[in-house]
């Protein structure tokens, strides 16, 4: 592999910027007669809106314009899309409430843009935002999933009689109904999957510049796929032709998916910059982050497993309410549907299953994906099932998991996904070994005589990365397709430069993309570069979520890679009066294999600029460009395990040890993989003890700030104990999975199991505050 | 934030008169609860007074069975400080979980306590230790000081130069922290004076900020160990609730944190 070869723990390259301060960001952007945006945001989660009165604030020192929700649409400016489309169980298309970038009459969440301040300074901005007069009438508010769908509830959209967005189903309901006819043990669960508020540290931010000359946009965006970001902003929101458009995405502090969609914020940027005739900065506060970046989760679930006499798993029916929020935000359609449901046979040999999934609007921010999107909902209920299932049937957890592993691959789930392959068995061993499973029960009693509830969880997590086969994800409604584009440059000198489409703001892409070349070249990763986050730059690329840029971007560039190598090689062999076929690169050489005549990459580069001795009829050059798109979606899976012990006296829960046994398929740079992992499982144990994004029951937010919501910190968490067991993904060269999401999708199953088996009361709701576990302790 | 103008004092006299001069001055000491409000502008003063500088309000001193804390000494340096851990270890302790490093290398006593938020560990030590309160006016009993939530006897302009606690027999303080803040979700300090009266003192747990508790004050008089409010019960009316814990809970944390403050006092 070499030492910065595949395998390696390199560290990496753009540490050295991001912990120097010299990171650049779109907020460190500044440009020459900038001017700065201040939205009015609605105070209330429904209102009319029934004048605004800027009079005051135009005349106030330093404004440039006050513009409204009106004339944005006035002016043409496309309502926003939502990219996935949905058809209801009664082949019905979703129903999709009308969402203009800023609200012109109706608000329906605390946060809406009515109305936006441009003005000289972000202050100034900000004072003239305070003197502007806008005139509500309020409405009455509905913010819970079940009162939204009760009969009388308010009404958001007239789109959406009852506030149902969709009502879908998947799997085959006669067969799972027969499977429950024959079952000797039905299990039964109800489960609520929190709402959470993403919070990537490097707030949202836009800069848009328009060239009135050229009649051409530039948009500097917090994006993780600033091409996608383009393409929406052309095709649907009549913002400018693609070629008179280019996006921006420079360096990005997080996502975790809240950076996927494409917001409100930027589209006004745009509009207001050709407007004013200067460019327009905005950069959203922490507040206007929670207000306004799409939240995640939201599910309750209701959810029964059949078993027969021998604990085998015989069907599953499950029915999820989804809470959209007020308006269906880029690809929050699929969220719940064909990321969530198509991955409910877990680990787990199910005949049958049957979901049904509710699509619910609410007074609340929209929620789309947020890391794991879907699969952490998925994971979360089956891992709680199959818990509750062990506790009914007086079964050993780990045991009734490993009795109804899927252990033949390929396997194909009666919800769509086919498994290609894993070990469930080799991460479930792993795990019970590293956190010595068999001794508990001693640890246990120990605790219990110092007055301690010790518990211990399992969760066995799958998650479906790689996003995606572009067939077939079309076919199941998406609207775009989901390959990766890459292109690898030789530059003269024989440098080389990789362009690509994924995008990287946090996942080091600038290292473990140069890897690859330094396996394939055996060169210094200090000699390659990697570009992205400019459609200028790169010609296309779907960017980064759904742990999908190693496993398809990576592979993209692999394929660029392999052209380019195979016309170095015939340059190599015309020089050497050699074979092609007997040329083999190594430490940066073409070499004849079998003699010590060789030629160095960077001779091989100025032999195709210079031109001046190549084969006959080939063109100067060595720069090559590739498609990837993948043939599955991959398979990541592993077992987490998770003891802690509670106080009964507080129902403060405490780590005692936190193992994760992960198979991702091959592993390009190990600490990396490490890192991801952790911040995964830091997220996992933050949903299922510490985060919850609330609203109370007329809509207003009641965690806008870090001093209500709780995010976990470094003391929250324990030291975490991480291996690996590996079976090669067949479905791509490299044998990648992915493994950004997994620590997500996989403890918090593993916590909420831990503590249930610590206090003896199998129902108890996340987050799992000390107020709650004590309440649930004391419960009747 | 809006426009202000920001003065640098060097002497509490200087202070108080630049005070006087300005519209709607506010003293800043470490600006850990003044400043983020104004940046949310939710408070617009005309003049920022900073008392940082003042050198009279910097210091610890223990004195006979007095221990002074200076008004502008900031947590990091009670937690640090020999005479403090000497004399009432429980104080440094209080300001070792008192929010985050960030907090405790900025905040200071007199802030905390001018402040008087309903779940500041402060208020707690002092109504439980029967501090004194000094001012450039007077002085004033903890009773006397904390009136309700924000409320306390500061005059306007009064600036608060020390706390005075009298070195007990014994103390403890134990808080269980809000998940998200950090401050007291409800804690809990219990005080054996000298001269053997029990005074226990809970913050977080109550609407009208911080309280003592005469029932657990009553059990530990008669024998002070943790059993001894195993009987004791606390009424949840009158107490917070939020989204991190109801009004049962914190009753029940108000127990729970007292008898834990008795086992840890020294
Ligand atoms: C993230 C975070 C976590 C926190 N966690 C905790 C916690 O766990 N426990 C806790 O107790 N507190 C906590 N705090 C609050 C913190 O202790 C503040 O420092 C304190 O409330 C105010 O002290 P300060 O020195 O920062 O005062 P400032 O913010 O400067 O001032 C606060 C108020 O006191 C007035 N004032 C200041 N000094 C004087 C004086 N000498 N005389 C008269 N008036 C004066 C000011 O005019 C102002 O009105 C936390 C704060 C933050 C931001």
């Amino acid at each position: 592999m070499g030492v910065e070869g595949i395998g390696a723990s390199v560290v990496r390259k753009e540490d050295k910027r991001f912990i120097t301060g010299k990171g650049r960001y779109v907020d460190d952007i500044k440009l020459l007669g900038m001017t700065h945006a201040h939205f009015i945001r609605s105070p209330h989660a429904h209102a009319k809106v029934k004048g605004i009165d800027s009079s005051a604030a135009l005349n106030m020192p330093g404004v440039v314009a006050v513009l409204t929700g009106q004339q944005i649409v006035d002016d043409k400016v496309g309502n926003l899309i939502c990219g996935w489309a949905i058809t209801s169980k009664d082949g019905s298309p979703m129903k999709m409430g009308a969402w203009p970038a800023m609200a012109p009459e109706t608000v329906r969440f605390v946060g809406q843009a009515v109305a936006v301040v441009i003005a000289e300074t972000k202050n100034l901005a900000r004072d003239a935002a305070e003197a502007v007069v806008v005139n509500y009438e309020e409405l009455p508010a509905v913010a819970d999933i079940h009162a939204a769908i009760k009969s009388g509830a308010p009404q958001l959209h007239p789109e959406a009689p009852g506030n149902q967005v969709y009502d879908w189903v998947i799997g085959d309901e006669g067969a799972t109904d027969a499977a429950f006819a024959k079952a000797a043990n039905v299990v039964k669960l109800d489960v609520t999957n929190n709402r959470l508020a993403p919070n990537a540290m490097e707030p949202r931010a836009a800069i848009a510049d328009y060239d009135a000359a050229e009649e051409h946009f530039t948009l500097y965006t917090t994006s993780q796929n600033p091409h996608v970001a383009r393409l929406v902003l052309s095709a649907f929101y009549n913002i400018a032709p693609e070629h008179k458009l280019r996006v921006i995405a420079p360096d990005v502090g997080g996502g975790f998916g809240s950076k996927i969609f494409i917001y409100p914020e930027e589209m006004v940027a745009l509009w207001a910059s050709k407007k004013v005739g200067r460019p327009v900065k905005w950069t959203g506060d922490r507040t206007e982050a929670f207000l306004t970046d799409a939240h995640g989760r939201d599910h309750v679930t209701h959810a029964e497993m059949a078993f027969d006499a021998q604990n085998k798993i015989l069907g599953l029916k499950v029915k999820t309410y989804a809470n959209f929020g007020a308006y269906m935000s880029l690809f929050s359609s699929s969220v719940p549907t064909y990321l969530y449901a198509t991955l409910l046979s877990g680990q787990y040999n199910i005949p049958a299953i049957h979901a049904e999934v509710v699509g619910v609007y609410t007074n609340t921010t929209p929620v789309d994906a947020y890391r794991g999107a879907g699969r952490p909902e998925a994971s979360y209920l089956i891992e709680r099932l199959m818990e509750t299932a062990a506790r009914q049937l007086k079964v050993d957890p780990a045991q009734l998991r490993r009795s109804n592993f899927i252990t033949q691959f390929p396997h194909q789930t009666p919800v769509i996904m086919a498994y290609d392959t894993g070990d469930f068995n080799a991460s479930l061993d792993a795990a019970m070994k590293a956190i010595d499973y068999a001794g508990f029960p001693a640890r246990k009693a120990q605790a219990k005589s110092q007055g301690k509830l010790r518990g211990i969880g399992v969760s066995c997590y799958i998650e479906a990365c790689g996003i995606a086969p572009s067939k077939a994800v079309g076919s199941l409604g998406a609207g775009v397709g989901l390959w990766e584009s890459a292109e690898v440059r030789v530059n003269p000198v024989g440098t080389i430069e990789i362009l690509t489409g994924s995008h990287s703001h946090g996942q080091g892409h600038e290292t473990t993309f140069c890897q690859l070349v330094a396996e394939r070249l055996g060169v210094p990763i200090s000699q390659v570069s990697i570009v992205h986050g400019d459609t200028d730059k790169v010609q296309f690329g779907m960017g980064t979520y759904g742990s999908r840029s190693a496993a398809v971007g990576l592979t993209a560039i692999l394929k660029a890679m392999e052209k380019m190598e195979a016309k170095a090689k015939k340059i190599a062999a015309h020089a050497l009066e050699a074979s092609e076929a007997d040329i083999v690169i190594e430490n940066g050489e073409f070499k004849v294999t079998g003699t010590d005549k060789a030629i160095a990459l960077p001779m091989v580069a100025l032999a195709a600029y210079t031109a001046h001795n190549l084969p006959d009829g080939m063109e100067p050059g060595l720069k090559e460009s590739a498609f990837y798109d993948p043939t599955n979606f991959t398979f990541p899976a592993g077992t987490y395990i998770c003891e802690l012990e509670v106080d009964p006296g507080t129902g403060k829960t405490s780590f005692v040890n936190f193992v994760a046994a992960d198979d991702f398929g091959r592993l390009i740079n190990p600490m990396i993989v490490e890192g991801q992992v952790h911040g995964g499982l830091v997220q996992g144990i933050g949903q299922a003890l510490l985060e919850h994004a609330i609203y109370d029951a007329n809509g207003q937010p009641v965690t806008a700030s870090f001093m209500d919501y709780a995010m976990p910190r470094a003391d929250d968490v324990p030291s975490f104990n991480l291996s690996h067991t590996t079976t090669l993904c067949p479905g791509n060269p490299l044998g990648i999975k992915g493994c950004g999401e997994a620590g997500a999708i996989g403890a918090s199953a593993a916590v909420i199991n831990a503590i249930t088996d610590a206090i003896g009361k199998n129902n108890l709701e996340m987050p799992a505050t000390p107020d709650r576990v004590w309440r649930t302790i004391h419960a009747a | 934030m809006y426009q202000t103008t920001y003065h640098r004092a060097s002497s509490v006299d200087e202070a108080v008169s630049l005070f006087g001069k300005s519209s709607e001055a506010k003293f800043l000491a470490g600006g850990q609860t003044l400043l983020p409000v104004m940046k949310q502008r939710l408070a617009s003063p005309s003049d920022v007074i900073d008392l940082g500088k003042i050198k009279e309000l910097q210091g610890i001193e223990l004195s006979g069975d007095t221990l002074t804390i200076k008004a502008g000494t900031i947590y990091y340096d009670i937690m640090t400080n020999a005479d403090v851990k000497k004399a009432i270890p429980a104080i440094a302790h209080l300001t070792s979980v008192l929010g985050d490093p960030a907090v405790r290398y900025r905040g200071t006593i007199g802030g905390s306590i001018a402040n008087n938020d309903p779940a500041a560990d402060f208020p707690a030590a002092l109504l439980a230790l029967g501090a004194t309160v000094k001012t450039n006016k007077r002085s004033i009993s903890a009773e006397d000081f904390f009136q309700g939530l924000f409320t306390t006897a500061l005059e306007d302009g009064e600036i608060i130069t020390a706390v005075s606690f009298p070195v007990p027999a014994k103390a403890g303080y134990e808080k269980m922290r809000h998940p998200a803040s950090r401050f007291a979700l409800t804690g809990v300090f219990v005080a054996q004076t000298k001269s053997g009266e029990v005074r226990v003192a809970a913050t977080g747990a109550s609407q009208s900020g911080v309280m003592r508790v005469p029932a657990i004050e009553a059990a530990l008089k008669a024998n002070w160990s943790p059993s001894a409010i195993d009987g004791v019960s606390i009424s949840a009316s009158g107490l917070l609730a939020d989204i991190h814990g109801t009004a049962e809970y914190r009753a029940n944390l108000v127990k729970v944190m007292a008898q834990r403050a008795v086992a840890a006092a020294r």
